[in-house]
């Protein structure tokens, strides 16, 4: 599909006369796992066991929350009790649920401006770092270090800078301009970004971690032949090494989408997604595990964050497979 | 510890060209310009952990005095307050609790999937790793109101579960984390294992060897790189969890320690040099394992992403 080097094939993957035989008749592997009774059993269980913690613990529940979503149910009642009610949900939720709409367009705001900066700074600092410098791993690490930090932990540890009245932002802008405070995670029209901003920490790290495994892929010799062409650096990032990049970016891409659609921690611990931090994913939570539970509305929510992501699910799995596959 | 891994040629030519001054295809003002970006980037990126640690050792009669841009007021008390006003040791042991057996059912469970899948006929396989593999990736909050609906139903002995149920216990927690990390870590394994020599295999199969031994005693010792870089990513992210102790758990003193942090901001509500404290000892963990098994973790990540 791309120039070699994109993907690196598998390092000691057998030649491919093997595995061009493999093609139709079960071969040697497939009979050779099933010779006696014992190990039949063996094998079932070797797959099922797994298989079922999967279907029936993150499938199953998905498909159920799907068909809620049609319904209007308190989730305490029997299963008699519950009301199918078609897509009133989903009219309800674009109508009349004031929320509905803020979190739409946060968890939007968030999608894009994780793209546009963090991302980005993290393409940039790995190029940076994807070569032999002083202190290049000290960089990294440091760099990277937010990753293995928790987002509901993130969210404490910047209150320490953003509390309005003993964070060090405030302290700091008093001091250097008399600069009244600022309620940073309090003001609706502001926390988002501030929220932003400490997400943006971690999330840089992490792609900047995946586009410098993504650039030792590739080929040197095509950076040596774009710079004997008189390319500079930067021509030859553009020209040669990003397009030789298309994996990673599909990755990165689906990572990221994912990240914002998947967004909840830091807001819960903030003030629970409200007041200017809703985002789909608090909202479906508090219908659901709050006081009031609406269950169906609440299913409806989910299956409007499911929809999003299965798109980009299917992306990302088609291109680890097709790797996998090779 | 990367830097003794680079090529040292390189790493020659460039310390002669700075000693020398002399550099023919770098130029030195580009080098600094570059340096001194990452340095102050570096710095801007390290200080938000680097602040929590210091105003965790002050007095907070001293900062609530002084303000924070004050220098002094240095005391150790603020660990001892929050690691018992805060009940961390038994939220420590909760998490452990979860963390340690979900991290070492899951690499099982994915091995053994993995090592079924990496033999089997090629199109039961993809469909298979495509199951497991978008599992990882589904939102969590999708699954919650049948899964609440569906751990309230199992009934549990009261010796595993106090509350009678698989709701409200250890168990449901560990089981829906292996669920849900079970299929990033079999496409993982499963890779690593197609790319295994199969003569390996074949020679065990001679001997007689049984499809669970072919597993345990060849394949298995061969995935240990595999394996413990996915550990090390499994720790963080299974004691990093917030959402699922959360909605799946209703005791207080059940809670791992990252999801009972909600809890100690009330307690420590005003005093941030406690909370900065509570902080620090929450991320000691996983900074621990960052720190000491940083190539593993890297490699981990890295692992899904660069299809090896």
């Amino acid at each position: 599909m791309a120039p070699h080097g994109t993907s690196p094939p598998s390092p000691s993957r057998p030649p491919s006369a093997p595995a061009a035989k493999r093609r139709r008749p079960r071969p040697r592997t497939g009979g050779t796992l099933r010779n006696s009774r014992g190990d039949r059993i063996t094998v079932a269980l070797m797959l099922g066991v797994p298989a079922a913690l999967v279907l029936g613990l993150v499938w199953l529940p998905a498909l159920a929350t799907v068909v809620l979503s049609f319904t209007r149910w308190d989730g305490i009642g029997g299963l008699e009790t519950v009301e199918w009610i078609g897509v009133q949900n989903y009219v309800d939720a674009f109508t009349i649920y004031p929320p509905f709409g803020p979190a739409l367009s946060n968890n939007l705001i968030w999608l894009v401006v994780l793209f546009t900066v963090p991302t980005v700074l993290g393409m940039f600092l790995a190029v940076l770092l994807d070569r032999q410098l002083r202190g290049g791993a000290l960089y990294q690490s440091i760099f990277y270090m937010p990753v293995v930090l928790s987002l509901a932990l993130i969210g404490f540890i910047w209150q320490l800078i953003y509390s309005r009245d003993q964070g060090l932002l405030n302290a700091f802008l008093a001091f250097a301009a008399d600069a009244p405070p600022v309620d940073w995670f309090g003001d609706p029209d502001l926390n988002l970004y501030a929220v932003l901003v400490a997400a943006g920490w971690r999330h840089t790290g992490y792609i900047m971690l995946l586009y410098l495994a993504g650039l030792k892929a590739v080929d040197p010799t095509l950076r040596e032949a774009a710079a004997i062409d008189g390319a500079g650096p930067v021509r030859t990032f553009t020209s040669v090494v990003f397009p030789a990049l298309l994996p990673i970016n599909l990755v990165v891409i689906v990572v990221t989408v994912i990240d914002a659609l998947r967004a909840f921690d830091i807001v819960w611990v903030i003030n629970r997604g409200r007041n200017g931090l809703e985002l789909i994913s608090a909202l479906v939570t508090q219908n659901v595990i709050g006081e009031a539970s609406r269950v169906g509305f609440g299913s409806a929510l989910a299956v409007i964050m499911l929809l999003i992501s299965v798109v980009f699910i299917v992306v990302y799995v088609s291109t680890m497979l097709r790797g996998a596959s090779r | 510890m990367n830097t003794t891994t680079t090529a040292p040629a390189e790493l020659g030519t460039a310390a002669g060209a700075e000693q020398t001054d002399t550099p023919r295809r770098r130029l030195r003002p580009g080098r600094v310009v570059l340096h001194v970006f990452l340095i102050t980037t570096a710095l801007a990126w390290f200080f938000p952990v680097l602040w929590a640690v210091v105003n965790s050792f002050r007095d907070y009669e001293h900062t609530a005095v002084h303000g924070y841009l004050s220098p002094g007021g240095f005391t150790l008390d603020n660990y001892a307050q929050a690691w018992t006003q805060g009940e961390m040791p038994q939220y420590f042991l909760n998490s452990l609790i979860i963390t340690v057996p979900a991290v070492l059912l899951t690499l099982f469970l994915s091995s053994c999937a993995a090592f079924v899948l990496s033999h089997h006929s090629r199109r039961f396989n993809l469909v298979m790793l495509a199951v497991f593999l978008a599992a990882n990736l589904l939102p969590p909050q999708a699954l919650l109101v049948p899964l609440f609906r569906l751990y309230t139903s199992i009934p549990l002995p009261y010796w595993i579960s106090s509350s009678g149920s698989l709701y409200d216990s250890h168990l449901g927690i560990v089981l829906i984390h292996v669920a849900f990390q079970i299929g990033f870590c079999t496409f993982v394994l499963s890779n690593f294992m197609k790319a295994l020599p199969t003569s390996l295999l074949e020679a065990a199969r001679v001997d007689g060897a049984t499809v669970f031994q072919q597993y345990w005693r060849v394949v298995l010792p061969l995935c240990r790189p595999s394996l413990a870089a996915l550990a090390t990513l499994l720790v963080t992210w299974v004691y990093n969890d917030f959402f699922w102790s959360l909605a799946l758990l209703s005791s207080g003193d059940k809670l791992p320690i990252t999801t009972a942090l909600q809890n100690l901001q009330g307690s420590f509500f005003i005093d941030h040099n406690l909370l900065s404290a509570g902080s620090v000892l929450v991320a000691l963990p996983t900074l621990v394992i960052f720190f000491l098994l940083q190539r593993h973790f890297v490699a981990g990540l890295t692992l899904g992403a660069s299809k090896e």
